[in-house]
């Protein structure tokens, strides 16, 4: 079962004119198999929702809930989410020097399990994770995002994904500066994910341009620190024609 | 019309190929009166707790065999000692501060370590010495790698007592030599001394410093060339605890064209009055066109109550180099990095040793002695598991 249940969540950072509002009463429900897209331009706080619901320090949640299956994810610690089966892929994925990739993995998948994986399939497991996603076998052995190109943070967020297991991804414009190839590669292993049973997406994107490849269930028009819109994928099709303009004026 | 006495004096002058005048290398010699008693207001000693020296400056004989010595590896290249002034002994190391002018001036004969020219040793040699409470020891260590020879000495320091210890350095043409100096003493030990290397034609010569223990550890790593195309490698890591004081002293001359340095000293902090130092000094002279330098020193500081100084000064003679620069932080966790391993699930605590493990392994797979470096790690753990885990984060 996975159930993301966002209802009424309002969240501020502090600025040196005091707390700023960013979020201002967000609801939305990402139920079993779902997948759910949202859009927004620049500023709308889309990133803020995503890191709020991971539990980033930066951000205060004011008022609002977020439950996992029930369970109260704002009680829960940044560590205790990731365990109960949250997953944030990052737009900015953090350099660890002197940490391997696969030291990194397998010390995230023993704290995920509450036990070690098995070595032997483990290891098949990495190797498998990371050649679907076209990365090399020695890329295991470099240190975690560091010197990676933009492609290779992405996809290794993806690695993650995939070998991690969460209930509920939260994808934060993982689609941003990628090729077109790279972003096929990145739209197979989300897809990979989706097909496995009662797992939730939150894909958060600027561009309509990975809904190609990942087709969501739900679209939601993120304007202003809220939900504007929300529909089906013919939403996203009539966002690529028309943009945001609309929206922003509204909320003007 | 202009009438030069000598104008070999000029050029040597232009050329600045002897003395520059300048505070991050004072005036070397042997004369101890050229090193008086350091008040702490001198630049070279402004960092250090002088008080807690406990009798290191001072000019009076030490306790003769006082310090129990082991070799390791294969002692056939310990071939002798060597007398004050007896060559090579005075080919590279000139005291340049009271510390090593008193290890010198005390330490009697110097142990004679020597790699012949083209040998190439499979395992390290070296020195263990283990130091006694209560007692001052003096020692000079004179290395000396025959050209093209490649090998690798350790010397480990342990113990307690006070201790004032050079080592000189001889690197032959074509040599390759690794010095690894272990500072595990004891928690009330005392250290200085200098180790100076000089760097033959084409040579590379790495010293690799790593201090976990002892009261006060002050300990200059310094290297000049005697030809071009030499290079260094300087590499230190340090774990200061509680009350500790840690002081990395470098100096890189370059004195010939075409040489290269590169100096990484990495270091941790934790505990009340935890101290390190760390001086780079590197100066390129007007010969020394076309070289390269890097150096780099990164502190990460635990707790409250510690502090970390890093001082990378770099003089430059000539711009027709390569390349030169240096780099310094001191800082504590980045709550980015703990944030994107606690986001994978990674506690907290978990998170912070990990983060840790990784600012000393960059270096420590630098190292390239694979049995060093699985020791490196294991002390690093063990320091981890001691301190980090549980008591003060």
């Amino acid at each position: 079962m996975s159930n993301l249940q966002i209802t009424d969540l309002q969240v501020s950072v502090a600025t040196e004119d005091g707390p700023k509002e960013i979020l201002k009463g967000v609801t939305l429900t990402i139920k079993d198999g779902e997948t759910h897209a949202i859009m927004g331009p620049n500023g709308s706080g889309k990133s803020t929702l995503a890191y709020s619901i991971a539990g980033h320090p930066k951000y205060t949640v004011t008022g609002g809930s977020v439950t996992l299956d029930g369970e109260d994810v704002l009680e829960m610690s940044v560590d205790e989410r990731a365990r109960a089966g949250l997953f944030l892929a990052m737009q900015y994925p953090v350099e660890v020097p002197g940490v391997s990739v696969a030291n990194f993995l397998r010390t995230a998948k023993t704290a995920v399990d509450g036990e070690a994986p098995k070595l032997r399939t483990w290891v098949k497991d990495v190797n498998a994770a990371l050649e679907q996603l076209n990365l090399d076998s020695t890329f295991s052995q470099r240190s975690v995002n560091e010197g990676f190109s933009g492609g290779e943070k992405k996809r290794h967020e993806i690695a993650q994904l995939d070998l991690l297991d969460p209930k509920v991804a939260i994808l934060d414009e993982t689609d941003s500066g990628l090729d077109i190839d790279a972003l096929k590669i990145v739209s197979e292993g989300v897809n990979r994910f989706r097909e496995r049973d009662a797992k939730g997406v939150l894909l958060i994107t600027h561009y309509t341009r990975i809904l190609r490849y990942i087709t969501p269930d739900f679209v939601h028009v993120f304007v202003d620190g809220k939900v504007a819109e929300s529909g089906g994928p013919e939403l996203a099709e009539a966002l690529e024609a028309e943009g945001y303009d609309k929206y922003l004026s509204a909320a003007r | 019309m202009t009438v030069t006495a000598d104008p070999r004096d000029s050029v040597a002058s232009a050329l600045e190929v002897d003395h520059v005048e300048s505070h991050l290398h004072p005036v070397s010699s042997f004369d101890l009166d050229d090193h008086p008693m350091p008040t702490g207001r001198e630049e070279i000693w402004r960092f250090t707790p002088l008080k807690r020296l406990a009798g290191a400056l001072d000019d009076t004989p030490g306790d003769a065999d006082a310090l129990s010595v082991e070799t390791i590896g294969d002692a056939s290249y310990v071939v002798g000692t060597l007398a004050p002034g007896q060559a090579p002994r005075g080919v590279a190391l000139v005291p340049d501060d009271r510390a090593s002018a008193l290890a010198s001036k005390h330490a009697g004969d110097a142990v004679h370590v020597k790699v012949p020219a083209d040998a190439e040793l499979a395992e390290p040699i070296g020195h263990r010495v283990t130091g006694t409470a209560g007692t001052r020891t003096h020692r000079h260590t004179v290395i000396e790698a025959g050209t093209h020879s490649r090998a690798t000495y350790v010397l480990d320091h342990r113990g307690s007592g006070v201790h004032a210890g050079n080592v000189e350095v001889v690197v032959g043409d074509g040599a390759d030599l690794t010095v690894v100096t272990l500072q595990d003493w004891d928690d009330d030990a005392v250290h200085v001394g200098t180790h100076e290397a000089v760097v033959g034609r084409d040579a590379r010569y790495r010293h690799i410093s790593v201090t976990f223990g002892g009261s006060v550890v002050r300990t200059s790593a310094n290297v000049h060339y005697a030809g071009p195309g030499g290079e260094a490698e300087l590499l230190g890591l340090y774990f200061a605890d509680a009350g500790q004081h840690f002081e990395h002293r470098l100096f890189v001359d370059h004195n010939a064209p075409r040489t290269k340095s590169n100096v990484v000293y990495k270091g941790a902090l934790q505990g009340e009055k935890a101290r390190t130092v760390w001086i780079g000094n590197v100066l390129i002279r007007k010969v020394a066109e076309a070289i390269e330098t890097y150096e780099e020193n990164r502190n990460l500081v635990l707790t409250d109550g510690c502090q970390a100084d890093s001082v990378p000064n770099l003089e430059i003679e000539t711009g027709e180099i390569e390349g030169a620069g240096h780099a310094s932080a001191t800082a504590r966790f980045d709550d980015e990095q703990l944030f994107y391993l606690r986001s994978r699930g990674v506690s907290d605590e978990e998170a912070r040793r990990l983060v840790l493990h990784g600012f000393f392994q960059d270096l420590i797979r630098k190292i390239g002695l694979p049995e060093l470096e699985e020791k490196l790690t294991a002390a690093v753990e063990d320091e981890l598991a001691r301190n980090v885990a549980g008591k003060v984060l």
